[in-house]
């Protein structure tokens, strides 16, 4: 692996974390926070492989990247499910009013 | 080669950005598929294609899907009152916590010595080294599908009882 890719790797790193950061910290939305949520988990997969790749241990990266990228997708699943199911009984996906809810 | 790679950097930042910022949600997912294609091909750029292939058949086809699926359901919110956050604050701590990691990274430059590794593929490495990880796997699609019957349901309507209207 040349000099370039491993600069360049690390940047698209830290870019992905950040971004993700980021949209955590502003979003209001519930979907819009399963977002950064995603950009954050490729930015640890992407991670988890230049890592494994840098180490030699590029096998047994890629085996935990693939486990990784499942749990990712299956909390956005549940995450998803979870939106929908508080749109319909409390009307609303923002997390600021949710918070401000009296029961 | 290298303003390939520079290419791929930037437009990964811009897809990734845009899913942050863009207003309609449905919008969001298509650029996070975008990201998530520009990952994959990082991620086969470095050297693992397999994972790159994971990658982009379930993060951006079946997570799109997903989110265009569960945002026909729930609707479009845009909101026009301001972030939890105040901006400018969150810009601080996003740069802070950017430059400690990059920082961690950089002073890591001479990498500890490689324990040699051992001479597996991937195929052993998943089913044989790592069953653990099968059995987690196995047990998360299961809450997985759980959920998607979550995102399925419906409300059973109250009053539609016809039976009990006739008697």
């Amino acid at each position: 692996m040349t000099l370039e890719l491993w600069n360049v790797g690390l940047v698209t790193i830290l870019v992905l974390l950040g971004v993700g950061f980021y949209g955590l910290l502003i979003s209001r939305n519930l979907i819009k926070m399963v977002v950064a949520l995603q950009i954050l988990a490729k930015g640890a997969i992407l991670a988890m492989v230049l890592a494994a790749k840098l180490q030699g241990w590029t096998v047994i990266g890629q085996s935990m990247a693939l486990t990784v990228i499942v749990a990712d997708t299956i909390v956005a699943v549940i995450a998803m499910a979870m939106a929908v199911q508080i749109r319909r009984h409390c009307g609303t996906l923002d997390v600021q009013s949710l918070s401000n809810l009296r029961r | 080669m290298l303003l390939v790679y520079i290419l791929i950097v930037a437009a990964t930042a811009v897809c990734a950005f845009q899913a942050i910022r863009a207003n309609r949600m449905l919008v969001s997912a298509i650029w996070l598929a975008g990201t998530s294609a520009l990952v994959a091909l990082m991620i086969y750029l470095i050297g693992a294609p397999e994972v790159a292939v994971v990658e982009l058949s379930v993060g951006a086809g079946l997570v799109t899907v997903l989110f265009v699926f569960a945002i026909n359901i729930a609707g479009e919110e845009t909101y026009t009152t301001p972030s939890r956050l105040p901006r400018p604050l969150a810009w601080g701590m996003v740069v802070l916590s950017v430059v400690l990691l990059g920082w961690f990274f950089l002073s890591r430059t001479a990498m500890p010595e490689a324990i040699a590794a051992p001479n597996l593929s991937l195929y052993e490495a998943i089913w044989q080294q790592r069953n653990l990880d099968i059995l987690l796997q196995v047990a998360l699609i299961f809450c997985g599908v759980l959920g998607a019957i979550g995102l399925l349901s419906e409300d059973k309507p109250i009053e539609e009882h016809p039976a009990e209207v006739k008697s």
